[in-house]
C-alpha cells in the first residue's frame, strides 16, 4: 500500500496505463501543465508532449476530436476541467460519442474517456460547483462511473480507459487533496459493479463520488447510536449494479440513496424507484433521497454548506425512517 | 493538371451514378417507400467526386445530413446504401442510422450526420490520430456554408491549425443552409475568408467543375499528407432540390434555380470528354444504363430485403467484449 491523494491517484491511473497501451493519450486545457487541479502532474516529462496534449479553450472540439480519434483507434483521454464546462460539449458527447456506436448498426465504436472535475465544497459558484451524472446516465451508449476515494478513483479510471466504450468519469474536486490507501499492485475493477464499503443490517445506504465520505462519516454517527448502515458505493452509474443494492435492501429493508448532485431529478430517483418496483414487500418505510437543495449551488460558505448535501443529514434521514 | 481522360472518365461515371441514384430515391421517396426524410444532393456530384478522387482508399471522411453523394463518391455499396435508407436489416446500419447516419469504417466513411458541423472535430480527430499512429493518411470534413457559422466549427479549425493535423475541410457551399440564402446568414464573401483566421490556406473554388475540384483536393490532401497542416477548400456549388424532399422553397426563385442548371457538373465534364475523344453518344449511353442497371439491382435487392426484427433495436448500443476481456 501506498498513501497517495485523490489527484495523484488519478495521474498514477493515467501513467498506468499510456504506459501499457500506446493508444492512450490525454487531451484538454492545461493538462500539460498538470492540469488546473493537478491530475496529470509528471505526464509530460514522461510521455511528451505528443500523447500529453493541451489545448485551446474549447471543449466541444476537444470531445469532438477525443471521438474522431477513438474512431480511428486511438484511446482519448479528455479532461473537462470542471464538469459545469461539459455544457459546452454536449452534442459530441450525447449525439456523436454515445451514439456513433448505433447508429452505425456496431460497426464503428468510440472508446474514448471524459474526465470530468466536479466541484463542490469549492466557494466556486454556480457554474462551477455542479454534479451532472445523471445528464449523462440518461443516455443510453455512454457509460458513467465515479469514485469517492483515491483508490478506487485509480481503479475506475482504469476500467474507463481499458473499456470499449464511451466512459464519462466523474472525478470529485472537493476530495482530490485527500489522501488514501492505494495498492501497489494495478488494480482490478469491471465496470458495473458496486462496492459495499461498510457492512451494517439496519439501513442500506447507497451513494456515490464526492458523497462517499460523507456518508461513511454518517454511517460511524449512526453506529454510534446503535444503527449500523451498510454503504454501497455504486462506483458506475451506468450500468449500475442494481443487484447488489437489491441484495443489501433485503437484509436492511430501509433504504437512503444519497448524493451531491440535486435531489430533484438526480440519478437517485432511479435508484429510489428501482428499490420500490424491486423490493416494495421488503421495505419498512419508504426510500429516501438525499441531494443538494433545489437551487443552484452558491458562492457564500453558509449559503453553499447549506444546500449541499451533508453527513448530518444522511444521518437524519436515516433517524427520521424510525 | 492536365486532365486525364481516363480519370476524368471515372469520374464522371461516379458522378452519373450519384446524380441517378438521387433521382431515383426522389422517386421512391415521393412515392411513400422511404420512412423519415432525405436531403437530395442532386447539382453537387462534382465536389463529392472531386474530393474523393484526390483520397486514397484508406483516408478518412465525415459527412453531413446531405451526404449520400459523399458516401458513393467514397465508394460505398449502393445494395448496402439503398437497404439502409428503406431501413432495412440488411442495410449499412441495420436500419439504426439511415439516410443522415450511413458509415463504413472499411472504406474509412466515419458516418455522415445529423448535427450540422457535428463531423468537423471528428474528422479531425481521425487525423490527430493518423499522425499520431504514424501513419500518411488524411481526413476529409464535408460541411455545408451553413456549418461555418457553428461554434465548433471554428474550435476545430483553430485546433487543426495549431497541431498542424492532416485534415482538409471541404465546404460544399451550397448558397443555401436549411432555408436560409447565404446572404442571410453570413456577411462575408467567401467561405474560405474563414481561414485567415486560423492562418491555414483558404481556397475558394468552382465546386461544379469536378477537375477543378479535384486539383485543389489533391494539392490540401497532398500538403496534409506532407505535414503542412489543414486547409479550407470552399467548393461553389448550388443546391437544386430543397433542404429536404417536399420542401416548398419559398425562399428562392424558379429562375435562380434554372440559371444553376445551366451549370450542371455533368454536361462540363461530358463536354470535355467528348472533346477529348474519351465520351461518345454510344459510350455515354453505356454508362447511364450501367448506372441505372446497378441502381436497379440495388433497389430490388433492398425491397425483398427483411426489416429488421423489433428486438434487434436493443442491440448495439454498447459493445459487448472490453479491453481486458470482460464480456
Amino acid at each position: 500500500m501506498t498513501t497517495l491523494s485523490y489527484a495523484r491517484a488519478v495521474s498514477l491511473a493515467l501513467a498506468e496505463a499510456m504506459e501499457s497501451d500506446d493508444r492512450v493519450f490525454v487531451l484538454g486545457e492545461d493538462v500539460a501543465h498538470g492540469g488546473a487541479y493537478g491530475a496529470t502532474v509528471g505526464l509530460l516529462d514522461r510521455f511528451g508532449p505528443s500523447r500529453v496534449r493541451d489545448t485551446p479553450i474549447s471543449e466541444a472540439a476537444i470531445v469532438g476530436y477525443s471521438v474522431g480519434a477513438s474512431l480511428a483507434g486511438m484511446r482519448p483521454v479528455a479532461e473537462i476541467m470542471h464538469m459545469d464546462f461539459i455544457a459546452c460539449a454536449m452534442d459530441q458527447v450525447v449525439n456523436q460519442a454515445a451514439k456513433v456506436r448505433y447508429m452505425s448498426g456496431g460497426k464503428a465504436s468510440a472508446p474514448l474517456v471524459i474526465r470530468a472535475g466536479t466541484g463542490g465544497w469549492l466557494s466556486a459558484a454556480a457554474q462551477h460547483s455542479q454534479s451532472l451524472e445523471a445528464w449523462f446516465a440518461h443516455i443510453p451508449g455512454i457509460k458513467v462511473v465515479a469514485s469517492g476515494t483515491p483508490a478506487d478513483a485509480r481503479a475506475v479510471l482504469r476500467a474507463a480507459i481499458d473499456d470499449a466504450n464511451p466512459v464519462l468519469v466523474v472525478e470529485s474536486l472537493s476530495l482530490y487533496e485527500g489522501q488514501g490507501e492505494v495498492p501497489d499492485e494495478p488494480p482490478v475493477y469491471r465496470l458495473g459493479a458496486a462496492d459495499l464499503k461498510r457492512r451494517g443490517d439496519d439501513v442500506t445506504i447507497v451513494t456515490w463520488g464526492a458523497l462517499v465520505p460523507r456518508v461513511l462519516e454518517a454511517a460511524d454517527a449512526l453506529a454510534a447510536e446503535g444503527v449500523h448502515a451498510d454503504v454501497v458505493d455504486l462506483l458506475t452509474i451506468r450500468p449500475w449494479d442494481a443487484d447488489a443494492v437489491l441484495a443489501s435492501v433485503s437484509r436492511t429493508n430501509r433504504a437512503v440513496v444519497a448524493h451531491q448532485a440535486h435531489r430533484h431529478g438526480g440519478f437517485g430517483a432511479e435508484v429510489a424507484a428501482t428499490i420500490a418496483e424491486k423490493a416494495f414487500d421488503q421495505l419498512d418505510a419508504p426510500v429516501a433521497r438525499v441531494g443538494s437543495l433545489d437551487v443552484p449551488v452558491p458562492f457564500s460558505p453558509p449559503l453553499e454548506e447549506y444546500v449541499l448535501p451533508t453527513a448530518a443529514r444522511v444521518a437524519d434521514a436515516v433517524r427520521a425512517m424510525g | 493538371m492536365p486532365s486525364n481522360p481516363d480519370e476524368l472518365l471515372r469520374m464522371y461515371r461516379t458522378m452519373v451514378l450519384i446524380r441517378l441514384a438521387e433521382e431515383r430515391l426522389v422517386q421512391l421517396f415521393a412515392a411513400g417507400k422511404m420512412p423519415g426524410f432525405i436531403h437530395s444532393y442532386i447539382g453537387e456530384e462534382a465536389t463529392a467526386v472531386g474530393v474523393c478522387g484526390a483520397l486514397r482508399p484508406d483516408d478518412y471522411i465525415t459527412s453531413t445530413h446531405r451526404g449520400h453523394g459523399h458516401i458513393i463518391a467514397k465508394g460505398g455499396d449502393l445494395g448496402l446504401f439503398f437497404a439502409e435508407l428503406y431501413g432495412k436489416a440488411t442495410g449499412y446500419c441495420r436500419g439504426k442510422g439511415g439516410s443522415m447516419h450511413v458509415t463504413d469504417m472499411d472504406l474509412g466513411i466515419l458516418g455522415a450526420n445529423g448535427i450540422v458541423g457535428a463531423g468537423i472535430p471528428i474528422a479531425a480527430g481521425a487525423a490527430l490520430a493518423c499522425r499520431m499512429q504514424g501513419l500518411d493518411r488524411v481526413a476529409v470534413a464535408f460541411l455545408g456554408d451553413g456549418a461555418t457559422d457553428i461554434g465548433v466549427f471554428h474550435e476545430a479549425l483553430n485546433m487543426a491549425s495549431l497541431w498542424d493535423v492532416p485534415a482538409v475541410f471541404v465546404c460544399e457551399n451550397n448558397g443555401y443552409a436549411d432555408f436560409m440564402s447565404r446572404a442571410s446568414h453570413q456577411r462575408i464573401e467567401r467561405v474560405s475568408d474563414r481561414a485567415a483566421s486560423y492562418s491555414m490556406p483558404g481556397v475558394t473554388i468552382d465546386g461544379n467543375d469536378v477537375e477543378a475540384v479535384r486539383d485543389a483536393a489533391t494539392e490540401a490532401v497532398a500538403r496534409a499528407r506532407a505535414g503542412g497542416g489543414p486547409t479550407l477548400l470552399e467548393c461553389v456549388t448550388y443546391r437544386w432540390r430543397g433542404h429536404y424532399e417536399g420542401d416548398p422553397q419559398p425562399y428562392r426563385t424558379a429562375d435562380e434555380v434554372e440559371e444553376w442548371k445551366r451549370r450542371d457538373p455533368l454536361p462540363t465534364a461530358e463536354a470535355r470528354l467528348r472533346a477529348t475523344g474519351a465520351l461518345d453518344d454510344v459510350s455515354r449511353d453505356a454508362i447511364r444504363a450501367a448506372a441505372t442497371a446497378a441502381i436497379d439491382q440495388a433497389v430490388a435487392q433492398a425491397e425483398a430485403a427483411p426489416m429488421p426484427s423489433p428486438e434487434d433495436a436493443l442491440q448495439d448500443v454498447y459493445a459487448e467484449v472490453d479491453e481486458v476481456g470482460w464480456s
